[in-house]
């Protein structure tokens, strides 16, 4: 499999394209690649290590096995005046070739097992992550300092559509990635919040089920700086394969003054919170949130999938009363499972400008405007 | 005594005989082969180039669940019934199958089945988009209203299974000739009694985990839901109880056939008998007790863990012994490479490197990087395709000329054979590379880097495709060309099958055998 | 004629062995539908599996084995609350986490309101990791025993009660307890004490 590119990793690549839609050169999406990485932990080194010595014991019994088999398809021939034999039995063959199996198995659960202890050792970790799997995008809350927030897909509807040219990230790029730092043992909580995902981030090995209900954890330890990138591995309904995940390992140093400055961003939030908009900032803003949060399933033109999605354009929300069509966005749908909660999702900011933008595109022309601050009364008018 | 068959149509609704329902099992099981093999090349379509070209995710999603559903109940497991059917009463000397009425009724429901399925493809919200192995809660709380006719339809092909099932032990336990003990009987017969028995064991634990799923969503329980106390992840042992045996269940039958085509054009016994049955039950027995390998990642505490790796390990001995047997018995054969001898020779070599790909699988750490990822999806196929399709089909072209009394085109054959090994190779083969490249298994679109691969596995399945439609195509031309075929076929094979003229009357061994 | 004897006769000849497959066959079935969940659970209990932890702790104290341990170990638990989706409700911990001596009887809280005008009924499912400390985790009281319903607008802090066992592993130090709440609203309506509930053990 591969033999010649057995050390080619595109997991490793530092990427700085991560927020560019622009056309990159060819050569910095990796091709051909035909193994599994090696990664970036003592873990993932580990399986690498593994998933070789097991390969090569495969190919060593496969030379033997196909030899003997090629060398009677080509000695033996009837057409070469090959007379057939009669034997049909041997007690000691069929003793050997159950023993040898068995001790090379035998060798190869010695160091899978002492792997495995190592995996699940999640204890003594310095930084804790609670990770929450969504259909479909991620959302991520570190333990105890207060920060969280949601990881959606960047990667554009024209891109995905083939309208413009793929960025090489395509696919693999969200906007808000997973901060951790390096040299540090992080430990994930996972957790999720209506169907089965899987977290997998292959150059940390770590890939575990998030399941409603439940919490499963897993850890790294992390080495060298980097981006690292990953995608849910649960069929988990129409976007599994839009929901990827990225993180980015920095230093302790540099990873504290990221969450100071997301203690501040959040902070910010609040206040914007407080602000009054116009029109045509709403409008603006909530296109841009339509386009992330709302299009993949009502998508971009508003005009649903009949039978799976509602329209949003003329729909008797949209165009009717405007606490109905709050309450739709803010606490979801309670006999659509499909329509979520975006309350606690997106900022009142946010949610104020895509209830605007929902009730004034796609000709529904309602005219009416809803500032954050409603939302936020509305969220907790009954405190 | 010996009278033909009725005329006209009724002769198929209302017959009771086991040859005529086996060629109406292999008929059903071709064309669901052909919807399944439709449904794979929309998916592989779609995936030719990165980005949505032909269908929307939510349709894709369909597409990769109905194909895993068709290929396992509709084709795979219909066409073992079907060669059961024709091949084991002849083997063991019987003159029909123990129930033949009961026979007719478990292939006339098969049909309905797969019809409620299909049809679920025109209802509102779409067919079953939740995998083939339709875990929970995406198969109950957040299924399309068509789950209700899928677990329709599921029950009625489990209750089709048991009835065959039941109908082949009986017919081998009780209608065996005179002097055919059960050491003497041919592979196939001990391989499809195990495989019954296996069958009677989890397609009820099937059944039961449908229904579990049909009360979740619509009589208020919670047996997946953990709001009220079930837990998703019990679906998942409940169903993977069920389904690792079920993938025995198509691969046990293509050990009897391989192990009956091999001697023949090898000219040499089938090396180690006794210990291909031991093995065979081994791997039966094993494989109750190795489900959660399934389920590495759910969150299994270490010692379940460890268990089950070594478990899953141990079936790689049984197995080995296996293909060491095959091969042991083409060692100093004297061998001719007609097509059916093709198909089990890639039979032995393809399903081997599938075995590989398992053992890397069952070592749980490793499984950490492969789970749901491409290299599942290439192992799996590796078992299945070369497994079970390229048996059956080798077993086609093997007993064809005796069902139907003419001889196939043996330059045809070899075509299809080389078409079809070409294209499963361009097609699986590669999905190694992108699994461990990191590629999850049922995405719709797929980031740059596996672009490469992805395209010539596509081009492959349209040429796998196109080498069914020349199977299609010499099967019919067989049945109705006039070259006939000897009564014993090939040279000096053994078994019963060959003691009968051809074509095989349409009543065999009203008076039993002697069994020398 | 002659056949259709023959194939009375056979079904006789047949009928035991088609009893005894019969009879595995819907054992099988009765084995799945109604042995595999219970059997689950309880081997979810021994352990750990998933995180779920035990009922209601009644033993007393004196049970357990205090003579042998280290009085000194403190343990830290960690508390996170999910909500589960279409669940409006505002649900977290008071405190994030707190350090516990083994056998010490701990009190904890959770705040809980029901932003919405509907009157609601939330079911707290709890999970604990490591899985191995499930067994040791007890709760002598907890809001997740019973569904928790708010009225519209309705606030609560809902109590947990817990003690640590001392026989718990030397090598665990932190215990991560997660709540997701689920929003069990219909089932509760629909049948007050349904089986939608019934299994709501924990």
């Amino acid at each position: 499999m591969g033999l010649t590119q057995l050390t080619r990793c595109y997991w490793l690549v530092p990427v700085s394209f991560l927020f560019s839609n622009t056309a990159v050169a060819e050569e910095t999406v990796p091709r051909w690649q035909t193994n599994m990485t090696e990664g970036v932990t003592a873990v993932s080194r580990d399986i690498y290590g593994l998933h070789m010595d097991i390969f090569w014991w495969c190919v060593g019994i496969g030379v033997v096995v196909f030899g003997v088999m090629f060398y009677s398809m080509i000695v033996h021939r009837k057409e070469n005046g090959a007379k057939s034999a009669n034997f049909h039995e041997s007690t000691a063959l069929e003793i050997l070739w159950t023993i040898i199996p068995f001790v090379i198995l035998v060798i190869m659960a010695v160091p899978a097992t002492s792997s495995l202890i190592k995996i699940y050792d999640t204890r003594e970790a310095d930084v804790d992550v609670v990770i929450t799997g969504y259909q479909w995008k991620w959302k991520y809350e570190y333990l105890g300092e207060e920060v969280s927030f949601f990881s959606n897909l960047s990667t554009s509807q024209d891109e995905i559509y083939n309208r413009i040219d793929k960025n090489p990230n395509y696919l693999l790029e969200v906007d808000n990635p997973l901060v951790i730092p390096t040299d540090t043992k992080v430990r994930f909580l996972i957790t999720a919040n209506d169907v089965i995902h899987a977290w997998w981030v292959p150059a940390f090995a770590v890939k575990k089920d998030a399941i409603p209900g439940f919490i499963n954890e897993a850890w790294t330890y992390v080495e060298e700086p980097g981006i690292y990138r990953g995608q849910c591995a649960e069929l988990c309904g129409k976007d599994h394969g839009f929901m990827p995940i990225v993180v980015e390992a920095k230093s302790p140093e540099d990873y504290a003054l990221w969450i100071g400055e997301q203690k501040t961003a959040a902070a910010k939030v609040r206040e914007l919170t407080n602000k009054t908009f116009s029109f045509s900032e709403l409008m603006e803003r909530g296109e841009q949130v339509y386009q992330s949060s709302c299009a993949a399933c009502h998508q971009a033109d508003g005009q649903g999938v009949p039978g799976v999605f509602p329209a949003i354009a003329k729909s008797a929300i949209a165009t009717g009363d405007i606490s109905e069509h709050l309450s739709m966005v803010v606490f979801g749908s309670r006999e659509n499972p499909a329509m979520q909660a975006f309350g606690e999702q997106l900022p009142e900011s946010d949610l104020a400008a895509v209830i605007t933008y929902q009730r004034n595109a796609f000709g529904n022309n309602m005219g009416d405007t809803i500032q954050p601050i409603d939302i936020l009364t509305y969220k907790t008018q009954s405190e | 005594m010996a009278h033909g068959p009725a005329q006209g149509v009724t002769r198929w609704f209302f017959t009771t005989n086991h040859k005529d329902i086996g060629t109406m099992y292999l008929w059903f099981s071709f064309s669901m082969f052909f919807i399944g093999g439709f449904f794979a090349l929309v998916i592989r379509a779609e995936l030719f180039e990165p980005g949505l070209q032909i269908i929307e995710p939510e349709f894709f999603n369909q597409m990769t669940t109905l194909h895993g559903l068709i290929m396992v109940f509709g084709a795979v497991m219909p066409a073992f019934v079907g060669l059961a059917n024709w091949m084991i009463p002849i083997m063991i000397g019987a003159p029909d199958m123990a129930l033949p009425r009961m026979n007719n009724w478990s292939f006339w429901i098969l049909p309905f089945a797969f019809a409620i399925l299909l049809s679920t493809l025109f209802m509102e919200g779409g067919a079953p988009n939740f995998g083939w192995t339709f875990y929970a809660p995406l198969s109950t709380t957040y299924a399309p209203p068509s789950v209700t006719f899928f677990i329709v339809a599921v029950h009625i092909m489990g209750a089709s299974s048991i009835m065959g099932a039941i109908n082949i032990i009986a017919t081998i336990l009780n209608m065996r000739a005179p002097g055919m003990t059960l050491m003497k009987m041919p592979l196939f017969v001990w391989t499809w009694l195990i495989t019954a028995y296996l069958l009677i064991a989890v397609m009820p634990v099937l059944a039961g985990v449908v229904t579990m799923m049909l009360m979740d969503i619509h009589f208020g329980t919670s047996f997946f839901d953990a709001a009220g106390g079930g837990d998703p992840v019990l679906f998942q042992h409940v169903f993977w109880f069920f389904g690792h045996p079920e993938v025995y269940i198509m691969i046990l039958p293509a050990f009897g056939i391989v192990s009956a085509i091999i001697p023949t054009f090898a000219r040499k016994p089938l090396f180690g008998y006794a210990s291909m049955v031991y093995a065979t039950a081994s791997i039966a027995f094993l494989s109750f007790i190795v489900w959660a390998h399934h389920m590495f990642t759910v969150g299994i505490p270490l010692a379940g863990e460890l268990f089950f790796m070594y478990a899953t390990m141990l079936i790689a001995v049984p197995t080995g012994v296996k293909v060491f047997n095959w091969v042991t018995t083409m060692f100093r054969g004297s061998l001719t490479f007609e097509t059916p001898m093709l198909f089990s020779v890639a039979f032995v070599i393809l399903f081997t490197i599938g075995g590989f790909s398992g053992l890397m699988l069952a070592i749980a750490p490793a499984d950490f990087q492969y789970h749901d990822t491409y290299f599942v999806v290439a192992h799996f196929h590796y078992v299945l395709v070369p497994g079970a399709i390229f048996s059956i089909t080798a077993a086609v072209y093997y007993w064809l000329p005796k069902w139907c009394g003419n001889m196939y085109n043996e330059l045809m054959g070899k075509t299809h054979f080389w078409m079809a090994f070409i294209g499963l190779n361009l097609t699986f083969f590669p999905m190694h590379f992108v699994g461990l490249a990191g590629m999850p298994r049922r995405i719709p679109d797929y980031a740059l880097q596996f672009a490469d691969f992805n395209m010539i596995s596509s081009c492959g399945a349209f040429l796998f495709g196109g080498a069914q439609l020349l199977f299609l195509f010499n099967v019919v031309r067989t049945i109705r060309s006039s070259k006939k075929a000897t009564d014993e076929v090939w040279e000096k094979p053994t078994g019963l099958e060959w003691e009968l003229p051809t074509p095989a009357p349409y009543h065999t061994f009203s008076t039993p055998p002697v069994i020398r | 004629m002659n056949t259709s004897e023959n194939k009375n006769k056979g079904a006789q000849y047949h009928g035991k062995l088609i009893a005894k497959l019969l009879f595995f066959g819907v054992g099988m079935f009765a084995f799945a539908m109604f042995l595999m969940p219970p059997l689950y659970d309880v081997f979810c209990e021994i352990t750990g599996l998933n995180g779920k932890t035990g009922g209601r702790y009644t033993a007393s104290l004196s049970d357990m084995t205090v003579e042998n341990h280290n009085r000194d170990r403190s343990i830290k638990v960690q508390f996170i609350a999910n909500n589960n989706e279409t669940m409006p409700w505002e649900f977290r911990p008071n405190e994030s986490s707190v350090t516990v001596e083994p056998t010490q009887v701990k009190q904890v809280s959770y705040f809980a309101l029901n932003p919405t005008q509907i009157d609601m009924v939330g079911q707290a499912v709890p999970s604990v990791v490591p899985f191995e400390a499930a067994q040791y985790f007890h709760k002598t009281e907890c809001f997740c025993f019973q569904n928790q319903p708010l009225s519209a607008g309705e606030q609560a802090d809902l109590v947990l009660q817990f003690i640590i066992d001392p026989d718990i592993p030397d090598h665990i130090h932190t215990i991560t307890l997660a709540y997701t709440i689920f929003d069990i609203t219909q089932y509760s309506m629909n049948e007050t004490s349904g089986s939608g509930i019934a299994r709501a053990t924990h």
